[in-house]
């Protein structure tokens, strides 16, 4: 039984390192295609046995299979080849393509997928440093490269703080409450007077630990410098994958352990989710990189996706995991856009350079505002019912400044996003774009159509989303 | 799926201008064949949605007061929310004054618009389906899609083919009504958690504390006052109004600002009957103050887009002073008063289209002495200018009347105010037209300037024809929503007496 609720993570583990073994033998000789077929094979491979796998708990509640780390491990999966297609040629281009590449992103993509089906604090802290690892590397991938070595550095130091401060947090838990195990604690907590100040503080520690790896504020200063410094695929893969495993951490063990405490830390995460959706708004308003723009962008999305966390239910959760489902199709999709960017073999990441593209390339413009206006929560595109559930869930738990705040900081954040609009549409055409690869067309094409036509079949991904959710907040 | 007419029109003809959308996005060739092509099967294809849309007109039962042409699919099910649509006597109108005015819209455009052709079209047919899908809309999460989705394509529109200061007018009209539309958002989210359902007859069963009915109509005023729009919030409009190209003001003016008004009628007042009440002075002085202010301000601008755009407000705010009237004959004169105000406004920004096409000049100083060189064109602004002041026998003259009479049922002063539109209107429209038709041709351009062409008169016979039709035989409009708006009166003064006898078995 154990072993077969883990097959996904086995299988991709193996694959990672049969890749490894794959490439060291085959030294010299170029790699990286074969190396990202194994890697996508591999998230093929693994969705396919998570879509399989019956529900069940595995090595005496250490891992949990039910409908939620299903949910969230597809999602991961998803981003992950995302990232892996767009990264293909974009390595090429820039002459780091090596297979450690897609090596490291399984790796990294094994440790989301054990933090999405994380029953114990300790599988939660080892999946989650199984990640990071890999990640540090990644973003310091473009070695030669003086941003890309301080992106991973800058990466490295503020996430191992956060490591420090989820450790603590768990050791707190567990000194004061005598268990790791996600569901024995809750059940412990449901007693009158289990709650201690220590716990309390445990609880604390662990959600500023978590709310670090999802970039809200205040725990955001390192996600505008390491997006802009890592390789663009990386930063993709940061925008999205790593973002859906910390939020599912998140989801898990506040909605299962702490859910009966949820007073405790309910008006933390309100706070956090109003910085995040503020700071996203106005900060991004002065950006000129199109990368760190998305930063901003991603943190005060992060926001809106905590407003469900906020709202303590399960209606809340699946509130947050549909906006994660459509966060991550939008942002693979605009980055794809902004991987695009590129005049004689060099790649630009100003706004300004987007001036007149509608003339210059009117598929790649309708698509990059597409996912601006998606960004924005305009209706008809994907990112309006991400914010319409997520609304729904605060008004239905009476969180009204959230809401009020909500969605008036989303108006802010459209200025910025209609303005790339208008850099596209209303400015006078600067010289094109390179040729697109066709990997790279194929993940905007496909997150496009996504984007553009979600509302027309939304039930689907609302339900999985409602069976994940109905998991947590029992 | 089925109803009266047995086949689902009112899909039909929301979703079908995105079929020529996709029609006009494969078309291939070198860029004059792509615009040719854009404009005929634009053209094509919103004459095909007005000629359907004609079955409305035709077979639409004006006994009945509810929705009709229902449709209904399941949408969003766990959330009680379907793809619902239907037309009552309230929205038939205005389905139809959308189909008129966008095939009018891409004639006047022919010329007008010569860079990036294909773009213009596509999105105009985008914008016409968002406005019909919003008039025949019956579920309000529905509604509310296509109400915002209407600002995509009008920001582009503006932005890309619009004037000088475009960019600047495109994002005001873009952040201010966004604005407005999200705080209507929470309050839609709000109905919808207490009802458990947001379908129009569902929600206009449920009843709202007065406390919860206060919040939501400010909700609802924040989104439908930006949207008429009302003093003080109506800023946006004479930036986006002298920015946009012509078709852009034509279909701001004549469908556009209908939408606000058009909502203050379909939720606001029959969904919430006491707040309705409670805030109508409120909306009374709004108003009255854009009636006078704009008038004035109107009066005073150089630039011929800006008074028309000016005057749109003052009109408007007769629109709602007649709603707010709560009675028959007001709520009747607000609705007709949009009808005209839609047929005369949009020609009359086509009739500056028409010269600014020729000259490139919206200064009323650059004109003077066109009746010599162009007699048609004159006649046809005047015809149009006299609607706008609301002379006997104009479509605007019918609107204003009624909204008078109902306006006197509730306060002498109000109707006064009120009408003190009509006379300023008429100082206004006339000091234009005297600047503009009469007088000596001083400019030399002037001298060989061309009266209009076939393919004008093509775009004006409709509206004259219009015009005219709704001035000399008003029936045949008001009939439509006779029956609607007498119920919906009927059911405000139930609910509103319901109220007093609550408040009177407390005392």
């Amino acid at each position: 039984m154990n072993w077969t609720l883990v097959l996904p993570e086995l299988v991709l583990a193996c694959v990672a390192m049969a890749t490894m073994i794959f490439g060291v033998l085959r030294k010299g000789q170029d790699n990286t295609l074969l190396a990202t077929m194994f890697a996508l094979g591999g998230f093929l491979l693994a969705g396919v046995l998570v879509l399989n796998r019956g529900n069940g708990v595995g090595f005496s509640g250490q891992f949990l299979a039910d409908p939620f780390s299903a949910f969230n491990q597809i999602l991961i999966l998803s981003g992950a080849a995302l990232a892996s297609i767009l990264a293909l040629d974009w390595n090429r281009a820039q002459g780091i393509a090596r297979f450690e590449f897609p090596v490291l992103m399984m790796f990294s993509t094994v440790g989301m997928m054990v933090m999405a089906s994380a029953g114990n604090l300790m599988t939660l802290y080892l999946g989650l440093e199984l990640q990071s690892l890999a990640l540090y590397v990644l973003a310091a991938f473009a070695r030669d490269d003086v941003r890309s070595s301080e992106a991973g550095l800058k990466y490295f130091v503020l996430s191992s703080l956060a490591s420090g401060l989820l450790l603590y947090g768990t050791s707190l838990v567990y000194g004061f409450s005598g268990t790791m195990d996600l569901n024995a604690l809750r059940t412990l907590l449901m007693q009158p007077n289990a709650v201690s100040p220590g716990l309390v503080v445990g609880i604390v520690f662990v959600l500023v630990g978590l709310a670090f790896k999802v970039s809200a504020v205040p725990f955001h200063m390192w996600t505008p410098d390491v997006y802009e410094g890592a390789p663009t695929p990386v930063t993709v893969f940061f925008a999205t994958a790593p973002k859906v495993a910390a939020m599912s951490l998140l989801l898990r063990v506040m909605g299962t352990s702490f859910a009966p405490v949820v007073g405790a830390w309910q008006s933390l995460v309100v706070i956090v989710s109003i910085a995040s959706m503020l700071l996203g708004a106005f900060a991004a308003i002065g950006q000129s990189n199109i990368k760190r723009l998305m930063a901003y962008s991603s943190i005060g999305h992060m926001g809106y996706a905590l407003i469900g966390l906020a709202t303590g239910n399960a209606a809340g959760v699946r509130g947050t995991l549909v906006y994660m489902v459509i966060y991550v199709f939008m942002t693979a999709g605009t980055f794809g856009c902004i991987l695009a960017m590129r005049r004689k073999g060099r790649p630009v990441e100003q706004i300004s350079d987007l001036s007149g593209l509608a003339s210059n390339d009117p598929i790649l413009a309708l698509a990059l505002a597409v996912f601006m206006f998606s960004l924005a929560g305009i209706p008809l595109m994907a990112g309006f019912f991400a914010k319409l559930y997520i609304f729904f869930a605060a008004v239905q738990g009476g969180l009204w400044t959230l809401a009020v705040i909500g969605v008036l900081t989303s108006v802010v954040g459209a200025y910025y996003y209609i303005r790339v609009i208008k850099v596209m549409y209303f400015d006078t055409a600067a010289e094109p774009f390179d040729q697109r690869p066709a990997g790279l067309s194929f993940v905007v094409a496909a997150t496009g159509l996504f984007t553009a036509f979600f509302f027309i079949f939304p039930a689907p991904i609302v339900g999985a989303a409602q069976a994940a959710a109905s998991v947590l907040f029992r | 799926m089925t109803n009266a007419a047995g086949f689902p029109i009112l899909s039909l003809i929301t979703w079908l201008p995105l079929i020529g959308c996709v029609v006009i996005m494969t078309v291939r060739g070198d860029e004059e064949t792509v615009a040719s092509n854009a404009r005929w099967t634009a053209l094509w294809t919103s004459l095909l949605v007005f000629g359907l849309s004609l079955v409305l007109w035709f077979q639409f039962d004006t006994a009945e007061p509810g929705f009709q042409f229902q449709e209904h699919v399941s949408w969003l099910p766990e959330f009680k929310v379907g793809y619902s649509m239907g037309v009552d006597g309230v929205s038939v109108l205005f389905v139809l004054l959308s189909t008129v005015l966008t095939p009018i819209c891409i004639l006047s455009a022919w010329e007008a618009i010569h860079t990036r052709v294909r773009e213009f079209m596509m999105s105009f047919l985008i914008l016409e389906t968002m406005m019909v899908g919003m008039f025949a809309s019956t579920d309000f999460v529905l509604f509310y899609m296509f109400f915002e989705g209407v600002l995509i394509p009008m920001y582009l529109i503006i932005g890309v083919w619009g004037g000088p200061r475009r960019v600047y007018a495109a994002v005001k009209f873009f952040l201010y009504t966004l604005t407005g539309s999200v705080l209507m958002l929470l309050a839609l989210i709000y109905m919808w958690v207490q009802a458990g359902t947001t379908d129009f007859g569902g929600l206009m069963q449920t009843h709202f504390s007065t406390a919860a009915q206060t919040w939501l109509f400010l909700a609802f005023f924040a989104s439908f006052a930006v949207k008429v729009p009302m003093w003080p919030v109506h800023t946006w409009l004479p930036d986006a109004h002298v920015e946009a190209p012509t078709a852009g003001s034509v279909i701001l003016a004549g469908v556009l600002l209908k939408m606000g008004a058009y909502g203050f009628l379909r939720f606001s007042i029959p969904m919430l009957p006491q707040a309705s009440a409670y805030f109508a002075p409120f909306m009374f002085t709004l108003s009255v103050v854009a009636v006078i202010y704009t008038s004035l301000v109107a009066l005073a601008q150089t630039d011929m887009k800006k008074l028309i755009a000016y005057s749109s407000v003052a009109h408007m705010g007769v629109v709602t002073i007649g709603l707010f009237t709560f009675n028959i004959q007001g709520i009747n004169g607000g609705l007709f008063q949009m009808l005209s105000h839609g047929v005369v406004s949009a020609a009359l920004f086509l009739v500056v289209g028409v010269v600014y096409d020729r000259i490139h000049s919206r200064e009323i100083a650059r004109y003077g002495g066109l009746a010599d060189r162009m007699p048609s064109y004159a006649l046809v602004f005047m015809l149009f200018m006299m609607a706008s002041v609301g002379l006997p026998g104009t479509a605007g003259f019918v609107g204003e009347f009624l909204v008078i009479i109902g306006s006197l049922q509730v306060n002498f002063w109000l109707a006064l105010l009120g009408g003190m539109g009509m006379i300023l209107g008429a100082v206004y429209m006339l000091y234009l037209y005297s600047r503009v038709i009469f007088g000596r041709i001083t400019r030399e351009d002037l001298r060989n300037i061309l009266d209009l062409s076939p393919r004008e008169w093509a775009v004006f016979a409709p509206l004259i024809v219009l015009t005219l039709w709704m001035g000399i035989y008003p029936s045949s409009f008001t009939r439509y929503f006779d029956a609607t708006v007498g119920q919906m009166v009927q059911q405000h003064t139930a609910a509103l007496a319901q109220t007093t006898k609550l408040a009177g078995d407390l005392h």
